[in-house]
């Protein structure tokens, strides 16, 4: 098991806003979490990727206990967000941004290596390579904040609704990237407003509501569960 | 008579300020393109230029730049001391983003260090030569930029702010009240640095400011040398990033914490080192050269030339401590325009907000920030 959440509660102050949650990704896998907005679905993320403390649970990655650990040193032991609302550096050209995702990593060749397969991934990042991050349009952003993930060579990539705000074609895109991006051998943890896609493409899912995992299941069986389909996915 | 003077709409204007920013940026460009012997030769002349400033037999032929109502040489230190420290402060604003209110605070620290362990009227009676004291003092400014760090630089923004302020409070009192620092009485007879000329003259010595100047200045040419090495290395983009956003920072595994706090400790001890020049320079120091109106001018500086750039912060300080030394002496239609000088300080900076945030020569990064926030802006209305 690459990730194991066992009870993980948070708090905001006062406000409790994970009440023991607890979930598993394994190796190789896409999970996706699907939810209302304010269940919680970002601030799990928050929780694993150690921007935020916990109040109590544990979080085990890769067979270690990372629940104290300091969020930068999660990322080298291969634990890599994608924040929501993109979180890209704002005045940093494309290519500083991906350079940044490598902040850890000394393996120059590496490196090289993994800019030349984002470009190829994201064509369009490519192009404007030399311009300010805080001037790409929100879809460019969103692909910049997922490229630059990826520069970390993560085990394990956080992706926190990749698809907001992008255009359908773009959004039919970045789900192909990220179907490529697992099948070259990254473990995807996916946070998705866009159930349809995210449960099409998942193989397994979990579903929150304020803050507790209500279901759980492969991605087809949520797909045709009749209370996500009303919830989640808009048809009665 | 009717005239017609119409006011010009937002679209002119706007093209106006557009026509200005290219104009700018075609300097910059140019500037960029040109060969580096160009650039090297310029930048050559410009240091040349800094260096023979302080000579009567240069400067009279300079116009208007002498200031009428002081001593251009002992200006020209202070000018010296403001530059060096808005290059520190503009580490901790301008790089890493933090917003430090109590900078002179550490100037302080730097000053008195020097004063007690040197001066005959200190307490302790150590009696330490200038040289000797001067890392001292570095380090003590270091430190306590360190324990003044560490408990606030876990939490964001504000506390900060407001903790850097109470410091530079507390360091002032303290010089004001406490025996062992000595109030308005001070410490006396603090030695100068060593060396002498051929003759055996000193080369330190209280009338001619100029070697004082010449040491800042080229103390200034190796912390800028240093600072941009800094800047372009992996601490560099370290900071950047944190400025820029620290969660996002965070999450591609920059340890911002202690990336804020070498950068608040290094802007510290350029303060001291800049408060251990002044105490050497002075040869007295008491409690009167630490107002909190120092801290805000630095601040000031550092924003009006445009923060996180190295040649901003320069030109910056140098501009305001120059223009408020440049008032002095100046009568206009019967008022002494240095009585006003802080109001006209406080105009300029309110115009220069107003117009052009984001300083006088700001960074290309800093641009696209200000760009991205004020994006923000309009996106939450
Ligand atoms: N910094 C914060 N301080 C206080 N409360 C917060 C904070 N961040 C989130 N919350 C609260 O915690 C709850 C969960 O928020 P969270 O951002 O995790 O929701 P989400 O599932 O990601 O929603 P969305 O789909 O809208 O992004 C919400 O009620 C939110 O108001
Ligand atoms: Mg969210």
């Amino acid at each position: 098991m690459l990730l194991e959440i066992d009870d993980v509660s948070l708090l905001y102050g006062r406000i409790q806003a994970l009440h023991g949650i607890s979930l598993t990704v394994d190796e190789g896998e896409i999970v996706a979490l699907i939810g209302a907005n304010g269940a919680g679905k970002s601030t799990t993320m928050r929780a694993i990727s150690g921007i935020r403390p916990v109040a109590s649970g544990r979080i085990r990655f890769n067979g270690e206990d990372v629940t104290k650990l300091r969020a930068d040193l999660r990322v080298r032991r291969g634990l890599c967000q994608a924040p929501e609302g993109r979180g890209i550096f704002p005045g940093m050209t494309v290519l500083e941004n991906l350079d940044m995702g490598a902040y850890t990593r000394r393996d120059r060749a590496g490196v090289a290596q993994d800019l030349n397969r984002v470009m190829e991934l994201f064509p369009r990042l490519a192009e404007r390579r030399k311009q300010a991050g805080g001037t790409l349009s929100g879809g460019e952003q969103q692909m910049l904040a997922v490229g630059r993930a990826l520069m970390s060579r993560p085990k394990l990539l956080l992706l926190d609704e990749p698809s907001m705000g992008l255009a359908p074609m773009l959004i039919q895109q970045i789900f192909n990237i990220i179907t490529e991006i697992n099948e070259q051998g990254t473990t995807i943890l996916l946070v998705e407003q866009n159930a349809q896609q995210a449960l099409a493409r998942a193989h397994r899912a979990y579903v929150l509501e304020t803050g507790r995992i209500v279901k759980s299941g492969t991605g087809a069986e949520l797909l045709h569960d009749p209370s996500v389909k009303e919830a989640y996915l808009g048809v009665a | 008579m009717t005239t017609t003077v119409n006011p010009p709409n937002p679209e002119q204007r706007e093209a106006a300020m557009d026509r200005l920013r290219h104009g700018r940026e075609a300097i910059a460009e140019r500037w960029r393109n040109a060969p580096r012997w160009v650039r090297w030769v310029l930048l050559a002349a410009v240091i040349v230029f800094f260096y023979a400033l302080p000579n009567k037999e240069f400067y009279q032929y300079l116009g208007p730049i002498p200031t009428p109502g002081a001593n251009f040489t002992q200006v020209m230190f202070t000018v010296s001391i403001y530059v060096l420290m808005a290059v520190g402060l503009n580490i901790v604003v301008g790089f890493a983003g933090l917003l430090d209110l109590g900078y002179f605070g550490f100037f302080a620290v730097g000053a008195y260090t020097v004063a007690v362990l040197t001066s005959p009227s200190s307490d302790i009676k150590t009696l330490w030569p200038w040289l000797l004291v001067v890392p001292v003092a570095i380090a003590l400014t270091m430190v306590s930029g360190v324990m003044l760090g560490t408990p606030t630089l876990r939490l964001r923004g504000d506390y900060l702010a407001l903790v850097t302020l109470g410091f530079a409070e507390m360091i002032r009192i303290s010089a004001v009240s406490l025996p062992f620092l000595k109030g308005q009485r001070g410490f006396n007879q603090i030695p100068h640095p060593p060396g002498k000329y051929a003759d055996g003259k000193p080369i330190f010595g209280i009338l001619d400011a100029r070697p004082y100047y010449w040491l800042v200045l080229t103390l200034i040419i190796l912390v800028v040398i240093g600072v941009r090495n800094l800047t372009h290395s992996r601490v560099g983009r370290a900071w950047i990033s944190i400025r820029e956003d620290e969660d996002a920072a965070q999450l591609m595994g920059v340890p911002t914490f202690k990336f804020k706090l070498w950068a608040f400790a290094s802007g510290a001890a350029i303060a001291g080192l800049a408060g251990a020049l002044f105490a050497g320079k002075q040869n007295f120091v008491n409690s009167q050269n630490f107002e909190l109106l120092n801290s805000i001018i630095i601040l000031a500086a550092v924003i009006f030339g445009g923060s996180g750039n190295i040649v901003g912060a320069i030109v910056g300080g140098g501009l305001v401590a120059y223009m408020i030394e440049r008032f002095r002496g100046i009568e206009l239609f019967g008022l002494e325009l240095y009585e006003y000088r802080f109001l006209f300080f406080g105009l300029v900076l309110v115009v220069m907000m107003i117009f052009r945030p984001q300083g006088l020569i700001p960074n290309r990064r800093r641009a696209a920030e200000f760009k991205d926030r004020r994006k923000e802006v309009i996106v939450g209305e």
